[in-house]
């Protein structure tokens, strides 16, 4: 079976960016990732497109064939949608595609359009994420959600705002010298526990930003980077994905993100390693609980100990297990739909050395991109090593 | 507002203090509208629900979505029955003297923008276009 090499990535600045469509997003994400990767357009044979709420943000359907126009490359293309893990589920299609031997080029990403719609818009945009019937018609918003699951894993596990608070803390400080980062600021621990409820327990600087942006990448498979004396040292070694009852009242507990258990089970079962053989990650924290979880979820942390991992220094830029070296969706932004990919992107960019937080994890050989969708209905996990 | 076969006639029977949970020969519990057991795939009945639950988790809602904006700040809890938990509304009680573990009775608002029984501020009544939602009272 072919390796699946990351050929090229690419991502726009993450922000607010109102007036730019999704399709122009994508088109400057894809161009970087092409260029990046030394490919020709057409060579292309595939385009997989992550793209959350184009209905109701931008009035548009149907956005995987525009993705592919956008990005000036005539082949067959399809949109993926799963909530935040849109492109992280675009992903992992398209490895199985190179590893099947279906293609030996593709692009996969993703792009999002939401500033532009206001907060209000957005909030209920976001919430269809939820169950309708049994979640947003009792009020639930999305981060509504995610402070049931932070009091679920209070209750359960113990911890506090203030540990929350240092995950934030941590992704701000990561996020300086990122270009990409919609906050390239560091925060403190007393601004966080001071900004405004949100949702109970969670507060404003527990949440990431409502954000515009895309991602973008390029897999081939070693027959073409070979033949083409690419230079692509970086491949997908594991794919895995989880699914999880829609509503959070289904769960067995609120306080675990199973979908994202049983998703790294099989991605590190694929990729042949363990948790301890992880060097850096990038996951999905939406919400500083969601870290939290995620951290859990993917064996840095026993279940229960991931709350403190932050505080306690373990998963900062010098710890034992450095997470969110991109600042994280809390800082760098989280453009939905193209989420997944851009955590590729990081993860790829931290592996090869040209990444502002490199220096941090020199040497590093193996890391992970963790993307879920909703309240971890949908979770995917891929791992990303260097060649020998 | 179009109805929802299974779950607008499970609102019904809550509101009429008839709720009910649906159960396989496992006795997962689930919600309608189910035609299978959601973990087993198995055969379903129905069971009375509880009359009352505990507050398994809440939280309270600052920012909404345009339909309960006008509400914010409220709590939503997700209430354990035994078989099956529900999410709703819950009212009645300030957010500071919300617990976990509190009990609770269930039942039906009349929409997002009416007013519940325990609100009593005198907002708009029920209109028929507006979804109507779980609320949970303490007991």
């Amino acid at each position: 079976m072919t390796n699946v090499r990351v050929a090229g990535v690419g991502l726009t600045h993450f922000g607010s960016h109102p007036e730019r469509t999704s399709r122009d997003l994508f088109a400057e994400a894809g161009a970087v990732a092409l260029e990046d990767a030394g490919v020709p357009r057409e060579d292309v044979e595939s385009v997989f497109y992550g793209n959350f709420m184009g209905e109701v943000a931008e009035h548009q359907g149907h956005t995987g064939p525009l993705a592919a126009e956008a990005l000036g490359v005539r082949a067959p293309a399809t949109r993926y949608e799963s909530a935040c893990a849109s492109s992280g589920v675009a992903l992992r299609q398209a490895v199985k595609d190179v590893r099947n031997g279906e293609a030996d080029v593709l692009v996969v990403g993703g792009a999002e359009r939401m500033s532009h719609v206001g907060t209000d818009e957005t909030t209920e945009g976001l919430a269809i994420a939820a169950d309708d019937l049994y979640e947003v018609r009792a009020g639930l918003t999305f981060p509504g959600a995610y402070g049931l699951m932070a009091r679920a894993y209070f209750e359960e596990h113990g911890g506090s705002r203030e540990d929350l608070a240092h995950i934030a803390v941590k992704n701000h400080a990561n996020a300086v010298g990122n270009e990409h980062a919609q906050y390239q600021k560091e925060i403190t621990v007393e601004q966080a526990l001071d900004s405004p409820t949100v949702a109970s327990p969670l507060h404003l600087y527990d949440a990431c930003p409502i954000t515009d942006g895309a991602s973008a990448a390029v897999l081939v498979s070693d027959d073409y980077a070979d033949e083409h004396d690419l230079d692509a040292p970086v491949a997908v070694t594991g794919t895995g994905q989880g699914g999880d009852m829609m509503a959070l009242q289904d769960r067995a507990s609120m306080a675990a993100s199973p979908a994202a258990d049983d998703a790294a089970a099989e991605a590190y079962d694929d990729a042949g390693i363990d948790a301890d053989d992880v060097d850096l990650a990038e996951v999905h924290d939406c919400f500083t609980i969601a870290e939290v979880l995620a951290v859990e979820s993917l064996g840095f942390a026993e279940r229960g100990d991931g709350i403190t991992a932050a505080r306690e220094g373990e998963t900062r830029k010098d710890g034992r297990i450095p997470v969110n070296l991109s600042g994280g969706l809390k800082a760098k932004g989280h453009p939905v739909g193209a989420t997944g990919v851009s955590q590729l992107a990081e993860v790829t960019s931290l592996l090869r050395g040209d990444h502002h937080n490199s220096d941090a994890v020199s040497g590093a050989r193996v890391g992970v991109a963790h993307n879920a969708g909703g309240t971890v209905a949908s979770a995917t996990v891929h791992v990303l090593e260097v060649l020998d | 507002m179009a109805r929802d076969a299974g779950y607008d006639d499970f609102l019904d029977a809550l509101a009429d203090g008839t709720g009910y949970y649906l159960a396989c020969e496992n006795d997962h519990g689930s919600l309608p509208p189910r035609r299978v057991c959601p973990r087993c795939g198995g055969d379903l009945r129905e069971e009375p629900l509880p009359e009352t639950g505990d507050v398994a988790s809440y939280t309270e809602v600052h920012v909404a979505t345009p339909s309960f904006v006008d509400d914010a700040p409220y709590v939503t809890a997700v209430v354990d029955f035994g078989p099956v938990n529900l999410t709703g509304i819950l009212r009645g009680v300030d957010a500071d003297d919300v617990e976990t573990g509190m009990t609770v009775t269930v039942g039906v608002d009349g929409g997002a923008s009416a007013e519940g029984e325990a609100g009593g501020d005198g907002g708009e009544t029920g209109d028929a276009e507006t979804e109507r939602s779980v609320v949970f009272e303490p007991r």
